[in-house]
């Protein structure tokens, strides 16, 4: 499975990085995210562009409600730190702590896009659909991307449960551990902007 | 759903023109005869085995090249169909909604279903060959690129058949795209295929990245790099950072269309112009990805056929590189004319000028690597030799539309259409003909022939310029693109007739091409020696067609050109010694990427139709598809040693 | 600046190798674009010259090499011409053509920079611009005149020698407004209002269109303007106020309907029409740019310097 001649020289390195052919995937994870980050940063320059074109619907300052907005970044941020605990476990070879990190990890995400889904259809409740006005249009596909990029990660996440159980920290597995959450720290980063430039911004005016 | 009004959905009035239904009974009995055939020589196996799970990334290179062949044939017949319908005044060769549908398909076949695979194609065909590799990062994510992208021109071409084709233009612009002006299916099928298609090339864009930054032959630094893996690498890099505007931009469009958002909707405050921003965002530096792989080929062909090294090698990198971040920063020269006050026009038209420095630079090279050589007039060479002049002048003439006072009027006029053809077919298309020609043998094991091939260079050449002249005169004097017809008395008539000349000219070139590359495909001159053009870089030091595992023993690089100076040093091609092979690890094949582009075709066309049941099915497709190839660990096998000593000995290149 | 000082040379260099050339074809009035009838196409038509003049420097540099070197270095038997390998650098001809194409760019660049900033600002020395609300609608235009209160459709009577302001916006999918011989072209866009100013400098009929495609009847989207004398434009606005029937918010649902029509003149018009159109349309957005306009606060001089 190894490569001889290429391995010899990065055996020093963590477990995911010490295959030629997962470091070469860990790259491209990264080349992923970048076009990631550029989704994010296009939807971020539409809602910027968008965010007064509220047509005959409620603006941003009538809409937003800290509460629950304060409750999913708790959320969130807290399991960006249990995957990484989960990553220093990964590291020492404890695979149940490891497994027990991604779950905890997964509980809180799920936690977040619960109250997520709570707070759209609240929204929804009071017809402030995307249908309203392009604010709303721009408003929903920002946070809503994030919210399906962190339901994505969730079943990720549970298919990984399934692979680490049957076989354990290999090479593989840890690339594979350790890309999910490169992942889940990237849409941590993105929650972080969104909290700020929209949440906090839309509250101000 | 009555049945009556399933018929209507599906076969709408605009489907139903003689012209079509004639073109329908072709396709059925060609798809008849291709299964007939298949079964007739129990060929279903072999196809399976060979193309639909394949992930050799040579083969990968033959079908795309296939279909950007097929495409070009059908770009080709809707620009034929445009010139037929404007060669006469007022005249009604076909209604003016078939006339919008056909430069909606001209223009975005030409671009994403022509010109991009094309490229792509030379990028599977060569770029692990030149850099010493076995194949790409990611083989099986390569073949997952080829079927979205052959999911996504299948829905696309599938419009005009079923459901009527889209007709908002190439650019797709709101509002007119919107329901409310466009309620068919056809924009559905246009944004879907765009999304699907797209996600495919992105996909390759991260796969040729990694490849060339990772999986370089020891020996090959970024110095030593041949120029077309420079573009590979610079082109995989802009399509990193484009298309994920463009994939925001569609998937809004597409979202107000089908889930009833107001992001660019005439109502509720949607704002056009930000999809008009989001959309030449990625569209200007597409214009680079569609030219800078090209202006690597050319680096290629004028070392190669003028016998000399390539002149000013470290300034064709930083030039390259310079257009690369010039070329985010000129979107806004697409749209001079939207009102974005003079200090943002001045800004893009300033940049726009700037970006023609580095290109200049790179023409004055490729003049200078002939200055001192010695020049050979191969078809592959003699499309670069056409390129130099048609590009320079088309850059001219996009100089002069940069002039952003002088664009006022320049902009959506005829003189903009016969710049931008001046561009893309002198840099992009001759570029890509001269590949064909220059990477044939390599591709297929034989060389084209020459004297058709000039046939054929000497139509697109004249073709060419006889079509586009016409077309800049014509902008000067008022028409603008797009339109259906005109009156006569403007003195338009008889420019639109040389036109229409042109392009039949063009065509006839085309044709020739084709029997070209038929008739040397049965009767060509073979490659045997790997080399036949006494060539520079590593994919010249290997078998015509080159072996599954490309190098037996992966080469060690000194110098640039590296093949030319392994030859200077007298490194036979028989240079392998038995006891330096051993076994390869090589990548399995797969039926998930077919699979899954079968899942993505079937969820765009449910898309397209609001046929949610069928998107639901598609959609679980795609999802497990993803859940197999995530379970999947047994995705490589071993070639034996013995098994390499012996193709290797086959084709005369092991010692002893 | 330089440049513009040699405007009067290029012209006749290029009138000679460029029209003169077009003239013998018979038909050189019908080169709108070279044709100019008034100063915003004059101008754009002196940096197109200057332009074009710089770049057939470009090419004749390119073409002369590019030209010896295929033929002086040709590879066939007997060639006598130096065969140098691994000649692949020189320092001067590298900066030479870095440098070359800069400085002829920058000839370019300072005339547009000028004449893009200029254009942008309604003359200062001049009187006080005529204004036209145009509208585009599927697939015929709509022009009001707020100060004279009449409206016209698929024509337009402007005065000479006066600065007219086109406030431009649509109820319709994008279009643009385009007058060749007057000057070059801006969209119209629904939810926007984009200026744009232009001047015929002696009377005569120009042909407009849409450059813009909009569905299957836009190349129908043309429309004629008449330039007559700043007292002929008084009469015939004051004649048409005081004769036609004024247009109602019937004629203007009828206007919104898919088709192509003839010319109308109107009265009068109601006026939130323009440019807050019957479908609810809000302003309040800002957008990027800077030219959105408050209905309510009419200026009638949205560009960034006021007379």
């Amino acid at each position: 499975m190894s490569m001889p001649a290429a391995d010899e020289h990065v055996q020093h390195l963590p477990i995911e990085f010490a295959n030629e052919k997962e470091s070469i995937k860990i790259t491209g994870f990264w080349m992923f995210l970048v076009t990631d980050i550029l989704i994010f940063a296009s939807l971020f320059s539409t809602y910027a562009v968008m965010h007064n074109a509220v047509a005959m619907g409620p603006s941003s300052q009538q809409l937003f409600q800290m509460g629950p907005v304060m409750l999913e970044t708790l959320l969130l941020l807290t399991s960006s730190f249990t995957i990484g605990l989960g990553i220093y476990a990964m590291r020492k070879g404890q695979a149940r702590a490891l497994i027990y990190w991604i779950l905890l990890t997964i509980l809180l995400g799920a936690g977040f896009v619960f109250t997520e889904i709570h707070d759209f259809v609240s929204f929804a409740a009071i017809h402030a659909t995307w249908h309203t006005s392009a604010f709303l249009s721009a408003f929903d596909i920002l946070v809503g991307t994030h919210g399906a990029h962190v339901t994505f990660g969730i079943f990720w996440a549970v298919t990984l449960l399934f692979q680490l159980k049957k076989r354990g920290i290999t090479a593989q597995t840890a690339r594979k551990v350790f890309t999910f959450s490169l992942y889940w720290h990237f849409l941590d980063i993105v929650w972080i902007f969104i909290y700020t430039f929209v949440y906090l911004n839309g509250r101000i005016g | 759903m009555s049945f009556s009004h399933l018929a209507h959905t599906l076969f709408p009035p605009s489907v139903r023109l003689p012209d079509i239904l004639l073109i329908d009974v072709g396709l059925v009995l060609a798809g008849l005869g291709i299964l007939g055939l298949l079964t007739k020589t129990r060929r279903w196996g072999w196809l399976w085995r060979e193309w639909l799970t394949t992930v050799d990334h040579k083969k990968i290179a033959v079908m795309y090249m296939i279909a950007a062949l097929v495409m070009l044939l059908r770009g080709g017949i809707d620009a034929e169909m445009l010139r037929a319908q404007l060669a006469a005044p007022g005249a009604h060769f076909m209604p003016a909604s078939q006339y919008d549908e056909v430069f909606t398909t001209h223009g975005t076949i030409m671009i994403f279903f022509m010109a991009m695979p094309f490229i792509f194609a030379l990028f599977n065909a060569v770029v692990p060959l030149m850099i010493g590799a076995r194949d790409v990062a990611f083989p099986r994510l390569n073949a997952m690129s080829y079927w979205l992208f052959a999911a996504g021109a299948i829905l696309f071409n599938l419009s005009f058949i079923i459901g009527g084709s889209p007709n908002a233009g190439w650019t797709g612009y709101p509002p007119y795209s919107e329901l409310l002006f466009n309620p068919g299916p056809g924009e559905n099928y246009y944004f879907l295929s765009l999304l699907i298609a797209g996600m495919g090339t992105t996909m390759t864009g991260i796969n040729f990245l990694v490849t060339i930054v990772r999986m370089r032959a020891p020996g090959m630094t970024l110095m030593r790099m041949p120029l077309f893996i420079w573009s590979a690498m610079v082109t995989s890099a802009l399509v990193l950072f484009a298309f994920p505007p463009l994939t925001v931009a569609l998937a809004m469009s597409l979202f107000d269309r089908v889930f009833g958002s107001s992001f660019f909707t005439l109502a509720h405050g949607g704002m056009p112009m930000m999809y008009v921003n989001l959309f030449w965002l990625f569209g200007h530096p597409e214009v680079y990805i569609l030219v800078i792989p090209l202006f690597g080929v050319f680096s290629e062909v004028v070392a190669t056929f003028s016998k000399k090294q390539l002149f000013g090698y470290p300034i064709m990198v930083v030039s390259i590189l310079a257009i690369m971040f010039l070329s985010y920063g000129t979107w806004v020269h697409h749209f001079f004319t939207m009102g974005a006050g003079p200090g943002v026009n001045v800004f893009f038209g300033l940049s726009t000028m700037l970006i023609a420095i580095p290109t200049g630079v790179k023409i004055f090279n490729w003049i200078f690597t002939m200055w001192g050589g010695r020049v050979q007039y191969t078809v592959a060479m003699l499309y670069q030799l056409a390129f130099i002049p048609t590009f320079v002048i088309g850059g001219a003439t996009g100089v002069l539309l940069a002039v952003v006072p002088a664009d006022y009027q320049f902009h959506n006029s005829y003189f903009l259409i016969a710049h931008f053809h001046n561009v893309i077919i002198g840099g992009t298309l001759f570029g890509l003909l001269s590949a064909l020609y220059y990477w044939w043998p390599k591709m297929f094991g034989m060389k084209l022939n020459e004297q058709q091939g000039k046939w054929a260079f000497w139509l697109f050449f004249i073709g060419f310029w006889v079509t586009f002249t016409p077309q800049y005169l014509l902008g000067l004097k008022g028409m603008t693109r797009r339109i259906y017809t005109y009156p006569s008395g403007l003195g338009w008539h008889n420019l639109n007739v040389i036109s229409t000349v042109g392009a039949l000219i063009m065509g006839a070139g085309f044709v020739v091409l084709v029997f070209n590359l038929v008739w040397s495909y049965v009767y060509g001159e073979r490659d045997l020696t790997g080399d036949p053009w006494d060539g520079r870089t590593l994919e010249w030091s290997l078998p015509s067609p080159v072996p599954e595992y490309n190098f037996a023993r992966i080469p060690v690089v000194h110098s640039r050109d590296a093949w030319w100076d392994m030859k200077q040093k007298g490194q036979s091609l028989a240079a392998l010694r038995p006891e330096d092979v051993h076994d390869i690890e090589m990548p399995k094949n797969s039926p998930i990427p077919f699979l899954l582009g079968v899942a993505f075709f079937v969820v765009g066309f449910g898309m397209t139709f609001k046929w949610w049941p069928i998107v639901i099915v598609g959609g679980l497709g795609i999802v497990l598809c993803l859940l197999f190839t995530g379970f999947d660990y047994d995705d490589h096998h071993h070639l034996q040693a013995d098994t390499v000593r012996q193709s290797e000995a086959s084709l005369g290149r092991l010692q002893g | 600046m330089l440049p513009m000082r040699f405007k009067k040379p290029y012209r006749k260099l290029m009138l000679v190798a460029m029209v003169a050339g077009l003239l013998s074809a018979g038909c050189g009035q019908q080169y709108v674009m070279l044709n100019p009838a008034g100063p915003v196409g004059q101008k754009e038509l002196h940096l197109m010259i200057l332009a074009s003049v710089a770049m057939a420097i470009v090419i004749a540099v390119v073409f002369v090499l590019f030209f010896y070197a295929i033929i002086r270095f040709r590879d066939k038997p007997g060639n006598t011409a130096p065969y140098r390998p691994d000649w692949h650098s020189h320092k001067w001809l590298e900066i030479l053509w870095w440098v070359l194409p800069a400085v002829l760019l920058t000839v370019i660049a300072i005339p547009t920079v000028k004449t893009t900033y200029a254009l942008d600002r309604l003359p200062k020395s001049k009187q006080k611009p005529v204004v036209i609300d145009v509208t585009s609608l599927t697939w015929k235009w709509l022009f009001q005149y707020p100060g004279q209160q009449v409206a016209t459709v698929n024509y337009a009577v402007i005065p000479t020698g006066v600065p007219v302001l086109f406030e431009l916006t649509a109820d319709s999918p994008m279009n643009a407004f385009w007058v060749p011989q007057l000057g070059g072209m801006e969209y119209t866009m629904p939810n926007r209002v984009l200026p744009l100013w232009l001047e015929a400098s002696k009377s005569g009929i120009y042909a407009g269109r849409s450059g813009q495609y909009s569905g299957t009847g836009f190349e129908k989207m043309t429309f004629n303007i008449k330039a007559v004398s700043p007292q002929a434009f008084q009469t015939w606005a004051h004649e048409t106020h005081s004769t036609a029937r004024p247009m109602s918010m019937y004629d203007y649902n009828q206007l919104l309907k898919f088709n192509t029509v003839g010319t109308a003149t109107y009265s009068n018009y109601p006026l939130d029409t323009f440019p807050t159109i019957a479908s609810g349309f809000t302003l309040n957005g800002t957008g990027m740019y800077m030219t959105m306009r408050n209905k309510n606060s009419i200026t009638y001089m949205p560009m960034s310097a006021k007379p």
